[in-house]
């Protein structure tokens, strides 16, 4: 689905991925851990290439996205992405925010693009607050308007950059529910977090990243339970 | 001798009035000519594409670092004639030299407008596929302009006053009937006070105004702000 070969970015002389070769499957939940600064959101946010690849190889489905004759626009349709600070747009609606992306860019009639967009809020349990405006939400709802947003283009991956970091505690596990619900319908999740539990129950794969590496890789329950690495046991020990 | 003598304003009733439409018409032409064209200096002032951004943000230090008075002298006298072997008179030249000041400070006020909405908007819209310029059009200048309302109602009342220094090309504005007034009678309090109070009427309307299509913008971006307000 995702594949990644020898992936690196740079900001000038720093060097935030230092070679990255990994591949993600159909259907996969996978976890990336790591300290901050480890480079993670940066892995995360070049797999739809909101940060210029500075060097390597990112493929879905087969099709090199890092090069000139890929169509950016139409690769970024079919990956999701959820942030850390939600980005719902403040001057639309709650509903216009989930409609607006499939109206524009794949040209749904707004009638069905509506319909579509009340299902999904349905199922992260806002069906309520269609016509609210994001600033009336708590920071958990506007986190779950925002992955129905994500929803709405039914993308074939969608990537989560710390998605409840910026939340307060009682409002984790709301977001955490939803994204839980996707994991079990079989959506392709690649989740960047520092939710400990989340990674162990839901991840298919654990990746644990620092220094612009992947240091350790493998079944949560051997990364979590048996760490293989020096690093991957100092830094769990420090966050379990 | 009455100490205010207010007949003589009355007595040129007729050419205060043409002079005040001089005036709005000259601000209006210069201000739509000036927010149009400055929209695009302030694209340009944000774009990564140097050959964009160096041309437009030179212009902009150039005008809003030169006196008004210095472009219309330039744009009347030598530009137009230097390009056309001729002037079109007082009209033509002030509202260039309207337009093209004014888009200046309108390019800032653009330019700073859309880099006050924060990053993360661009990227959400981007990542859900929508282009540059369906992202700019429907995320971020929609954001963006609600917030350029009142510095872009201060250009327009700025604009306004300024438009008094095309007296100098011989524009019958209001300064220019006031001028010919005090000439006339050797009386000096009676029309300028006039002409001042003239335009502050005109800027005292301009800001209600903009007040109100600040409230009115409030209200249909975000229903619970206005009935907060």
């Amino acid at each position: 689905m995702i594949k990644v070969e020898n992936l690196q970015k740079s900001y000038g002389d720093l060097h935030v991925l230092k070679g990255i070769d990994y591949e993600i499957h159909e259907g996969q939940v996978v976890c990336v851990i790591g300290p901050s600064g480890s480079g993670k959101s940066t892995f995360l946010r070049c797999l739809n290439l909101l940060e210029e690849v500075t060097g390597g190889a990112v493929y879905i489905e087969g099709k090199k996205i890092n090069d000139p004759s890929s169509d950016i626009n139409t690769i970024r349709a079919n990956v999701g992405m959820v942030f850390q600070q939600f980005n719902l747009f403040p001057h639309m609606s709650v509903l216009e925010n989930i409609t607006m992306a499939p109206m524009q860019v794949r040209n749904m009639p707004k009638a069905e693009a509506e319909q579509n967009a009340r299902v999904l809020l349905d199922k992260v349990g806002l069906g309520t607050k269609a016509d609210n405006f994001p600033e009336q939400l708590s920071g958990g709802q506007q986190q779950r308007v925002a992955i129905a947003r994500a929803l709405a283009m039914q993308p074939k991956v969608l990537l989560f950059d710390e998605p409840t970091s910026a939340l307060d505690p009682e409002m984790v596990k709301e977001v955490l529910a939803v994204m839980k619900d996707l994991a079990e319908e079989g959506m392709t999740m690649v989740v960047v977090t520092h939710e400990m539990g989340f990674a162990r129950e839901m991840g298919d794969r654990v990746v644990f990243m620092d220094g612009g590496y992947i240091v350790e890789e493998g079944e949560p329950e051997a990364v979590f339970g048996n760490p293989q690495q020096e690093r991957t046991k100092a830094f769990l020990s420090k966050v379990l | 001798m009455d100490f205010i003598q207010w007949e003589m304003i009355w007595n040129y009733r007729e050419m205060y009035l043409k002079g005040i439409w001089v005036t709005i018409s000259l601000t209006l032409c210069g201000y739509i000519g000036g927010v149009i064209f400055g929209l695009f200096l302030g694209l340009g002032q944000i774009s990564t594409k140097k050959w964009l951004y160096w041309p437009c943000k030179i212009y902009v230090d150039v005008f809003r670092g030169t006196p008004m008075l210095v472009q219309i002298f330039i744009i009347h006298l030598a530009l137009l004639p230097s390009i056309f072997g001729q002037s079109f008179g007082w009209f033509v030249s002030g509202v260039i030299a309207l337009i093209l000041n004014s888009a200046a400070y309108n390019a800032e006020i653009f330019r700073a407008g859309i880099q006050s909405v924060p990053k993360g908007q661009m990227e959400a819209a981007r990542s859900l596929g929508l282009t540059h310029t369906q992202a700019m059009r429907k995320v971020i200048l929609p954001q963006a302009f609600r917030r350029m309302i009142p510095p872009l109602g201060n250009e327009f009342i700025a604009l306004l006053k300024d438009s008094s220094l095309v007296m100098v090309i011989a524009a019958p504005d209001i300064l220019y009937v006031s001028k010919i007034v005090a000439g006339t009678y050797q009386r000096f309090w009676e029309p300028y006070i006039f002409a001042a109070l003239i335009y502050l009427v005109l800027t005292y309307a301009v800001t209600k105004l903009v007040a109100y299509v600040e409230k009115k913008t409030n209200n249909t971006i975000n229903p619970r702000k206005g009935a907060r307000a």
